[in-house]
């Protein structure tokens, strides 16, 4: 979690992204935020979140995309 | 059948009435009829296409949701005895059969349409050099349907939702008439959640439907058709009209488009409130954006989003987009190294969105020049944000004006290639702007020479500070006709009133018109 | 929303409703147009069905062949024929059809009078014309067949049925006329006939051009048929003619067809062209745009040679009937009047070929 508010910060230093809850529907995190994180993700936690990943509700908070990332590692 | 016919209010009001009379149950198969009665008035030659899409996404769909449910059920039964080596081995199996069927029926409907809108740029062509030409006749709303017929392919296949069983629910899906022209280009998700569900007649739903429709007629008749001979007369000639005349030629399409654009989805949206369905909306007051990023984000949304779920993130998220941008971070630095990888998918993105748009170069490049200005901008973020945390006016009023008139401006010029019959000719008609100065003679008497005379211009005048003005308080205080409600009767049909009046007296209808399709019918 | 009683709610909506009613038929009156200065020929098929007496025993129906060619008031005077004209502008013959159709809804004549120019169009050639001949026309199942009958493709029912949608975009063209004609009009015809004092005479009468063909069209000849027909059902004459206009062409062609169906129905057929003698038409006086048109002095001379053919055809004369006497006494001051006011016009001074 460290790790992935971490790479959230380099890209939006000025976000509160412990605790904002609608980063996509609020306009915080753009398509190429989104394509920037997916691959800083895939570097730091060795997992790939393909397209079919890429929801709102996956990407709304740090909370859930880290759950996304801890589902995607079991698999 | 335009939208703005007789034949297609005397259609809807028909429709409407028979919609609320029969059973709750049996209103989306009316809807289906209609559809398919609608599409072959607009042309019985079209409808073979419209059913071989259906067709073959439909079957391609279920196969496909099928074995990704025998997957899942395999995968659960057999949890245990699996390593995870196994699962992922059986998976990535899996996947590569489905993924034939997927590209198959991809490849069958890329194909139909590639070869329709090839054939439009082809005719084109021979019949300019006098020669005769097998021409196809493009089949009204095929990129739109095929689009939304993809989205849901790759919905079933990426198992964001299920597939659909009854292929008639499915035909509707592909065909519900008020959007097959020219979009929404909706989502499975998103529509069935209210298309085939039963709709007892609500008196708000239907006021608001009808209300969304006349101001619809309004942005279409008032405007678009008023001010379509000026374009028209601008660029059926632009060696002649140049300078002054090139640039109103510009701003008035770009007035147009939005007008005729937005006006056709007010429609669309309207008609489908009006029977209960929830379509998603497809602008977002694109005009007021400050930014050409943000403007993607408010103009035709539903293409955009189609285009970036699609296409932007599969791509940019693929193993070998992954491994490439590891490479290029190594050799281009951290920061332009990590952006590279994106850029090249976006530049994917807008060449398929200008070849949508029509196989034409001037298309491909108008794509590429957005592509050009968004990745430009950009990579210039950080000089802005360095001017801004200097000069400290970038939160003010007047500043968001100049970014909005800024970006309008950028638009307008980009629009230029929709219009213009070639590149150079483009490049021509932007740089004569520059270096013509007809000015004087375009405000002395030229403006009205245009097909457009001066009762026209104050019609347009009023017409766009109407739009204007509405446009300004949804900004503010959201839909304009959720505040009527709140209003005394008197005075909220008094408005309705008046604005049906406008479109009957102000409207461009009937004979000494002509009645223009809709510019994005076409696309 | 506030809170409001039922018994308020649907009186709100119905004044709405009213008051929109009443907006849409004013604006509607306003914008359509008026026909009382420069274009009048549009109020002709009104102006019929505001005579009183309707008792006509010659009706003539055509295009402006007949009414700029044929005095009613002369042949009351000379012959103590009451007749009517139910023409219009380029009046096509489904029109003529629908027309008579429409006035036998009101009184049957003795004979009806036919001018047959207009079989050499087998569609209707203008919107224009078709809105002058038709729209005059009272609502009834004639109107509605004469509007199918001549609609272009870019024209709708709709728009006759409110000619608001048709005439819209007039609102940046409204003159004085239009806001004084509102509510009413202004006789324009003596009983159909428009009346025109001044000369031109004809000269350079351009040939007429080859056609391609020269066969009537089918539609043409169907309503040909049907007049015919309609006039064998109610007992009327039928009488055809052609008016002695010098062009358009009228081609020796035509002329064999017309002449071949008069002869397959035993219908009398009377071609102005060629008995120039005896109705002594004098191209010089007697039109007033170069042999399109008749003038009144050409007019009057028509109506004095086919005053006795309608004799002969059985017509009455029927001078002596106090009403119509009372009716054409007043017709012919009308008439009178309008003669003194185009002598102030065009500055001449009319003496009646007649006298």
């Amino acid at each position: 979690m460290e790790e992935l508010l971490e790479i959230l910060e380099g890209l939006h230093p000025d976000v509160d992204f412990e605790h904002e809850t609608a980063l996509i529907e609020g306009g915080v995190l753009d398509s190429f935020d989104i394509v920037t994180l997916i691959s800083e993700i895939s570097e730091t936690f060795d997992v790939t979140i393909s397209a079919e990943y890429i929801l709102p509700e996956n990407f709304n908070s740090a909370q859930a995309l880290y759950a996304l990332i801890q589902k995607l590692e079991e698999e | 059948m335009l939208f703005t016919s007789y034949g297609f209010i005397l259609f809807i009001a028909v429709l409407g009435v028979l919609y609320y009379v029969i059973p709750g149950k049996a209103q989306w198969i009316l809807l289906l009829a209609a559809s398919y009665l609608f599409y072959a008035i607009a042309g019985p030659v079209f409808v073979p296409y419209l059913l071989a899409v259906t067709l073959i996404v439909y079957f391609a769909a279920r196969i496909i949701g099928r074995k990704l449910n025998e997957q899942n059920a395999y995968l659960k039964e057999h949890k245990e005895e699996l390593s995870k080596e196994a699962r992922k081995e059986y998976k990535a199996a899996e996947k590569k059969k489905r993924m034939t069927f997927q590209i198959i029926a991809v490849v069958l409907c890329v194909l139909i349409l590639a070869v329709v809108k090839l054939s439009a740029v082809l005719s084109a062509v021979w019949q300019a050099k006098q020669l005769s030409f097998l021409s196809i006749a493009m089949p009204l709303g095929i990129s739109f349907y095929t689009l939304q017929a993809l989205s849901y392919l790759f919905d079933v296949s990426r198992g964001t939702i299920e597939a659909e069983k009854n292929i008639f629910k499915f035909a509707l899906f592909v065909s519900f008439f008020p959007q097959l022209v020219q979009g929404p280009i909706s989502r499975y998700k998103d529509l069935s959640a209210t298309l085939y569900t039963p709709h007892p007649f609500n008196k708000q739903a239907v006021a608001f439907g009808l209300q969304r429709i006349l101001w619809g007629f309004f942005k279409k008749l008032v405007i678009a058709d008023r001010i379509l001979p000026a374009v028209q007369t601008i660029y059926s000639d632009l060696n002649s009209y140049t300078g002054a005349y090139a640039f109103f030629g510009m701003l008035f399409y770009t007035i147009q488009l939005y007008a005729d654009f937005t006006g056709g989805i007010d429609i669309t949206i309207g008609i489908a409130e009006m029977l209960g369905i929830k379509v998603q909306e497809n602008f977002n007051l694109p005009y007021f954006s400050t930014s050409l990023k943000v403007y993607w984000r408010r103009w035709h949304i539903s293409m955009c989003s189609w285009f970036r779920d699609y296409v932007f993130y599969p791509l940019s998220s693929s193993k070998g987009m992954q491994k490439f941008t590891k490479f290029s971070k190594n050799h281009f630095g951290k920061r332009f190294g990590k952006r590279l990888p994106v850029y090249i998918s976006s530049f994917v993105v807008w060449l398929l969105t200008g070849l949508w748009h029509g196989a034409g170069a001037t298309f491909v490049v108008w794509g590429l020049f957005n592509w050009f200005v968004l990745m430009a901008s950009e990579e210039l973020e950080p000089l802005y944000e360095r001017f801004h945390k200097r000069f400290a006016f970038s939160e003010k009023l007047p500043y968001r004006i100049f970014q909005i008139l800024r970006t309008f401006g950028l638009i307008c010029a980009l629009n230029l290639f929709d219009v213009c019959k070639s590149v150079g000719e483009t490049f021509r008609a932007f740089g004569s702007i520059f270096t013509f100065s007809n000015w004087k003679q375009a405000f002395s008497g030229g403006l009205l020479n245009l097909g457009i005379g001066l009762s026209d211009y104050l019609v347009l005048t009023a017409g766009v500070v109407i739009l204007f003005l509405v446009s300004l308080y949804k900004n503010k205080k959201g839909d304009p006709r959720i505040s009527l409600t709140e209003r005394i009767r008197p005075e909220k049909y008094a408005v309705w009133l008046i604005l049906f009046l406008i479109v009957l007296i102000f409207g461009t209808y009937g004979i000494g018109y002509d009645s223009s399709q809709f510019i994005y019918n076409q696309f | 929303m506030k809170k409001q009683g039922k018994g308020k709610r649907i009186a709100a909506v119905i004044i709405t409703l009213l008051v929109a009613a009443g907006v849409l038929f004013f604006l509607e009156r306003l914008l359509v147009p008026k026909y009382v200065d420069d274009v009048v020929e549009g109020a002709f098929v009104a102006e019929y069905y505001k005579e009183e007496n309707k008792d006509f025993d010659v009706i003539f129906i055509g295009d402006c062949e007949v009414y700029e060619n044929f005095s009613p008031v002369v042949l009351w005077n000379e012959y103590g024929i009451n007749s009517y004209i139910r023409g219009s502008a380029e009046q096509y013959i489904w029109q003529s059809y629908y027309l008579l159709e429409d006035t036998l809804r009101y009184h049957k004549p003795q004979v009806v009078v036919f001018n047959i120019q207009s079989l050499q169009f087998n569609e209707s050639q203008s919107e224009a014309y078709n809105r002058m001949s038709i729209e005059g026309m009272r609502w009834s199942a004639s109107k509605v067949g004469a509007i199918k009958a001549s609609m272009t493709e870019d024209e709708h029912f709709i728009e006759y049925v409110f000619p608001l949608l048709r005439y819209h975009s007039r609102w940046n063209e409204l003159t004085k006329a239009d806001f004084e004609y509102m509510f009413h009009s202004k006789q324009v015809t003596h009983n159909g006939y428009f009346m025109r004092i001044d000369a031109r005479p004809a000269e350079d009468v351009p040939p007429g051009r080859p056609l391609a063909d020269y066969s009537f069209g089918d539609k043409a000849m169907m309503y040909l048929d049907k007049i015919r027909l309609l006039c064998e059902k109610n007992d009327i004459k039928l009488l055809l003619i052609k008016a002695p206009s010098l062009y358009p062409e009228w081609y020796e062609e035509y002329e064999m067809q017309v002449e071949d169906y008069a002869e397959t129905y035993d219908l009398p057929y009377i071609n102005f062209l060629e008995i120039q003698d005896q109705t002594g038409i004098d191209y010089t006086t007697d039109t007033y745009d170069g042999g399109l048109h008749m003038n009144l002095s050409g007019a009057e001379k028509l109506a004095d040679y086919i005053g006795p053919v309608l004799l002969d055809m059985g017509v009455s004369d029927r001078r002596g009937d106090p009403e119509l006497d009372a009716i054409w006494e007043e017709n012919n001051a009308d008439y009178e009047a309008e003669i003194k006011e185009q002598e102030a016009l065009y500055g001449l001074n009319y003496t009646s070929p007649l006298n």
